[in-house]
């Protein structure tokens, strides 16, 4: 199986010779997998070099000339680093991108803190108007990466993992799925934490919900879920900043009292390399972690 | 749009004495007024009629401070009802203490936090090529204290490097960097394989012949020098102290 990342490459490389209203901008990460389309697309492949805020500005002047621009680095040099530029060359502007991100929270696990962007999704929640993505296996990202490129002028975000569940989710972007039908209580798992949370619940009555994409919050599935169940109770289990989408599951849920326990990557400096397995186990986030924290939020 | 009559360059300061609340950026607002003025009067194709033409000419404002001499050509030029200059930077107005392009007809992109308008340039022109749009001219106006921002020097050397043709950039100097340039402004332009010329900010003719000048193969870039902001301020002052009117003086240039 290719990662996510390869599928994206494989992916936009056939959408530009498809619509001619496609761009594609990279500040020399990943510029290995598009050679083939830059020879192709020489007007339509760009190269910025390491140059980040410039990334995202040419990816705003390439809008501003009715394109359709597709923006791609690491999370870390595509949200943190030129953060600015996303809010003011695109938002601002009023003009759409898609922006596609790669080794999101973990991925780059030997690379340290320099190479690691968890809250990149909460910068994005800051700013008016943002498409989340976040697919939880190769074939979600090609229908989401397809989806996003065709989705007018709209602002994107689809954020890359090699981090991916064993088979795909096929649904439609924007509503969350019901996985799992229970009684006591809901879990919602955010693209590649699906496979662990449903190990970590395999003996629970819970109701297991899907999202590969996050913004917008499907507010209305996760209310009717909670409404269903015994006790209003809601675990969201997301890939990125633990809390990121508390905020939304609050606001989804202030009809009535309920509970909320957000789990993520912990906000604390993890200061350990190994692989990305290790760091998810190290955040809580395998199987035997969100197992433990769960239990003890809905059995007490 | 407004069936109103056009201005000529004598009344821009009469246009620009209807907008108050700014004065904190009155110098960099009449530093870019002849600039402003040659390129919409003689360089720039686009007109009230052709704001949506794909092919127009892009006129970039990056350094959005002090933007009411911009509003004072467009107006002039009749993008926008003279009536909303006595608005500016009033809670309902169009026209903000920085520009908003979604706001202000014929405002190319919105601005004022220095440093994006080049960015945006850069990929303007590229857009412009990848649609065989070749015919269209890219201008961007950035401050020579803007030049500060290390984004414009991303899109500098990466538009120098590549030959961005339809990329060109008024500079105007006003000596207002904290650190003044080494060697100019214009030789940050040319170490990167810009075609660049430094001229008189205040000579219409001079200016028109440096935005015109041919650059086969590279983007261009005109460094128009005007008066010192401290000097620009200094005369505003000793104006206002002696109650001698607001702003007679057309500025030769003098630095």
């Amino acid at each position: 199986m290719d990662t996510m990342r390869e599928r994206f490459a494989t992916v936009t490389t056939e959408l530009l010779e498809d619509d001619p209203r496609l761009a594609l901008v990279l500040a020399a990460i990943s510029a290995d997998l598009f050679k083939d389309a830059a020879r192709a697309h020489p007007d339509r492949v760009i190269d910025v070099g390491i140059r980040e805020q410039l990334l995202v500005g040419a990816t705003g002047g390439l809008a501003l000339t009715g394109l359709r621009p597709i923006a791609h680095t690491f999370a870390s040099f595509l949200v943190e680093r030129p953060f600015e530029q996303v809010k003011l060359d695109l938002g601002h502007q009023g003009v759409g991108a898609v922006l596609v991100s790669a080794a999101g929270s973990y991925d780059n696990a030997a690379g340290g803190r320099t190479h690691q962007a968890p809250g990149d999704v909460a910068l994005l929640d800051t700013l008016d108007g943002w498409t989340v993505h976040v697919p939880g296996h190769p074939d979600e990202a090609e229908a989401l990466l397809r989806h996003a490129a065709a989705d007018g002028d709209r602002r994107v975000y689809v954020r890359l993992s090699n981090h991916a569940n064993a088979e795909p989710l096929p649904g439609s972007p924007g509503r969350f799925q019901v996985v799992r039908d229970g009684r006591g209580a809901v879990v919602l798992a955010v693209g590649p934490m699906l496979d662990a949370v449903l190990r970590a619940t395999a003996d629970r009555d819970v109701t297991v919900l899907y999202a590969s994409t996050v913004r917008p919050f499907d507010a209305a599935t996760v209310r009717a879920a909670v409404n269903r169940s015994v006790r209003p109770d809601l675990v969201v289990v997301e890939p990125y900043l633990a809390g990121t989408s508390a905020p939304f599951a609050a606001e989804a849920l202030a009809a009535f009292p309920h509970r909320v326990l957000a789990l993520g990557t912990r906000r604390e400096e993890f200061r350990h390399y190994g692989t990305w397995q290790e760091h998810v186990a190290g955040h809580g986030l395998d199987a035997p972690g969100l197992r433990g924290r769960i239990d003890a939020f809905l059995d007490a | 749009m407004t069936g109103t009559r056009r201005y000529g360059y004598d009344e821009l300061r009469a246009l620009m004495s209807r907008m108050t609340g700014d004065e904190k950026h009155g110098p960099a607002a009449t530093s870019t007024l002849d600039v402003l003025w040659v390129l919409y009067d003689r360089i720039l194709r686009v007109s009230p009629e052709t704001v949506d033409d794909p092919a127009r000419d892009r006129f970039l404002l990056s350094k959005g401070h002090g933007p009411m001499a911009y509003y004072a050509v467009l107006a002039a030029h009749g993008f926008l009802p003279e009536e909303w200059l006595t608005g500016f930077g009033a809670y309902d107005s169009p026209l903000g203490h920085h520009p908003d392009r979604t706001l202000v007809p014929g405002a190319e992109i919105g601005s004022g936090s220095l440093g994006h308008g080049l960015g945006l340039g850069v990929g303007s022109a590229l857009g412009l090529r990848a649609q065989g749009l070749t015919g269209s001219r890219v201008w961007v106006l950035v401050g020579d204290a803007e030049m500060d921002e290390g984004s414009n020097h991303e899109a500098v050397q990466y538009a120098g490097a590549v030959g961005l043709e339809q990329l060109h950039v008024v500079a105007v100097d006003n000596g207002s960097a904290t650190y003044p340039w080494r060697g100019g402004l214009a030789s940050r332009f040319e170490a990167e394989g810009w075609s660049a010329v430094t001229v008189d900010g205040r000579d219409h003719q001079a200016l028109h012949e440096a935005f015109t000048a041919p650059h086969p193969g590279r983007p261009h870039a005109v460094v128009a020098r005007v008066e010192s902001k401290d000097a620009a301020q200094a005369a505003r002052a000793t104006r206002i102290a002696t109650g001698s009117g607001t702003a007679a003086s057309t500025g030769t240039g003098t630095h």
